[in-house]
């Protein structure tokens, strides 16, 4: 169950981006939250993954309140989030190849020794070669790179997935892709699912339910 | 019709570029290479004196004359430039470093942290640092350490600026929130990602100083605070020129003066070209 109750975010305390906006997932649900671009669904979504901390409200992960967001919150409960992002470009260090980018989470967490048998893994689920794996982000394209994006996000087994216009970026047959994978994660392992867009076609077909942001910030 | 050749402008300007870097190079290149051979090939003694030849004008034995004691002027420039560029790299890097740090803390820690150490760093630029560099020599006794610790702890402050304006731009991106979403500690983000970041630019930072550094320890020496007379830098041997440039005598500030400049600016130039590589929207001009 993951729980937003009455939260106030933004980037600055006099003029936050929205007040008091409330959210429940059900464990193992997927929600979809569609609004239009700078309505501030990427900033809730950011609150819920413990990335930005909201000015006001309270959110309850799996029954435990959150006392403090990105460094401030415990390592269990931040890599209890498995995030992908719109732009994959901004979201990899340039510095790392992919096959690092998807190996970094694991060894930050000192399951270094589960690298060589995760990482190959995850790799053929998301559709990267070998090849692929050893090049570095600026070697690859947009939606390669979104692809591994999303085996980083899934290398701890998150239990809960949170997609910010994952797809946004990129072609059809990828989106499809990438959504199979996804779909696929939540089968076996009962991960819930918060996805941001605007596509309200692909959020509706992807979503057990989706919530207009509208809906959100007048209730 | 349509026959317009789209033509590129600034060719010229490009190829007077290239010239100043590959001069630049040869310079720093000998430079370097006098510096590291020629003391222990000729194992001659710069401080030899001799009376008898004293104040020489520049001669086939003594290419840039002798000074007012008759040591050879050629080899105690070398000796001089040895001196002072080894002051100018080790004040360049222990500068950097504590700018680094410094910056890099700032920017990680944020908030109250961030404010007191950028008004501290304000604090220290607003007193013109050769003052605040002659102050910190007068305080020990005279020798080349002294003149490494005036002139470093004189040059971090604009490094650490530059480091907290880059690790804080590095900070907001998002594959930092990456990285926190996937349980790295504060140690890690730092070190894997933001360390990597600010490198080049710090690197090119204590590069553009060494020739600053060069010119403080000289101006240091001129004053009569840096490093003995009898020890040759480059600022010393201008400063014991000045009695006999009076009398006329040209060669004892014409040779050590452009062995300062000569090789401080082509270090500028290939630092400058650097820069354009790495940053090629600010089209720049030497930054001593």
């Amino acid at each position: 169950m993951l729980e937003l109750r009455a939260i106030t975010a933004g980037y600055d305390r006099r003029a936050p981006v929205f007040r008091s906006v409330d959210l429940t997932l059900a464990p193992g649900e997927s929600v979809g939250l569609l609004g239009p671009s700078g309505c501030g669904k990427s900033t809730l979504a950011r609150v819920a993954a413990l990335l930005h901390r909201p000015d006001a409200g309270q959110l309850v992960i799996d029954g435990e309140v959150a006392r403090g967001w990105r460094h401030r919150a415990p390592r269990e409960q931040r890599t209890a989030f498995g995030v992908v992002f719109q732009q994959p470009r901004l979201s990899a260090d340039p510095r790392l190849a992919l096959r690092d980018l998807v190996a970094e989470p694991l060894r930050a967490v000192g399951r270094s020794s589960e690298v060589a048998d995760l990482v190959p893994e995850l790799a053929a689920r998301v559709g990267l070669g070998k090849d692929l794996m050893g090049r570095r982000p600026h070697e690859v394209s947009d939606g390669q790179l979104q692809r591994a994006c999303l085996a980083r996000a899934l290398v701890l087994r998150p239990r809960w997935l949170v997609c910010d216009e994952m797809t946004a970026m990129l072609d059809a047959s990828t989106t499809a892709a990438l959504v199979h994978v996804v779909e696929e994660y939540r089968r076996e392992s009962g991960a819930g699912m918060l996805a941001v867009g605007h596509d309200r076609v692909l959020l509706e077909r992807w979503c057990d339910r989706t919530v207009r942001w509208e809906e959100l910030v007048a209730g | 019709m349509a026959d317009i050749v789209w033509r590129a402008h600034g060719g010229v300007r490009r190829s007077t570029r290239a010239w100043r870097v590959r001069t630049s190079a040869v310079i720093v290149a000998a430079v370097v290479l006098a510096v590291l051979v020629v003391p222990p090939l000729v194992n001659l003694d710069e401080q030899a004196v001799d009376l008898a030849a004293k104040l020489r004008p520049p001669s086939l034995a003594h290419p840039f004359g002798t000074d007012d004691v008759g040591r050879d002027l050629l080899l105690r420039c070398v000796y001089g430039l040895r001196v002072s560029l080894l002051v100018g790299v080790v004040a360049a890097v222990v500068a950097t470093v504590i700018g680094t740090a410094v910056g890099a803390l700032a920017a990680a820690s944020g908030g109250w942290v961030d404010r007191i150490v950028m008004r501290l760093v304000d604090i220290f630029s607003s007193v013109p640092h050769l003052l605040l560099g002659i102050f910190i020599v007068a305080m020990f006794r005279p020798g080349v350490w002294p003149v490494v610790v005036s002139v470093a702890l004189t040059h971090w402050l604009s490094t650490a600026r530059i480091v907290r304006a880059e690790v804080l731009s590095l900070r907001s991106r998002p594959y930092v929130d990456a990285a926190i979403s996937g349980g790295a500690s504060r140690l890690r983000v730092a070190v894997r990602h933001l360390l990597p970041g600010v490198l080049p630019q710090a690197g090119l930072a204590a590069v553009l100083m060494v020739p600053h550094a060069i010119w403080h320890e000289s101006a240091l020496s001129f004053l009569g605070l840096g490093l003995p007379t009898h020890q040759a830098s480059l600022g010393t041997l201008v400063q014991s020129a000045r009695g006999s440039l009076l009398a006329g005598d040209w060669w004892p500030t014409l040779f050590p003066g452009l062995f300062i400049i000569v090789p401080t600016l082509a270090i500028a130039g290939l630092a400058g070209a650097w820069r354009e590589r790495i940053n090629p929207r600010r089209r720049s001009e030497l930054m001593l």
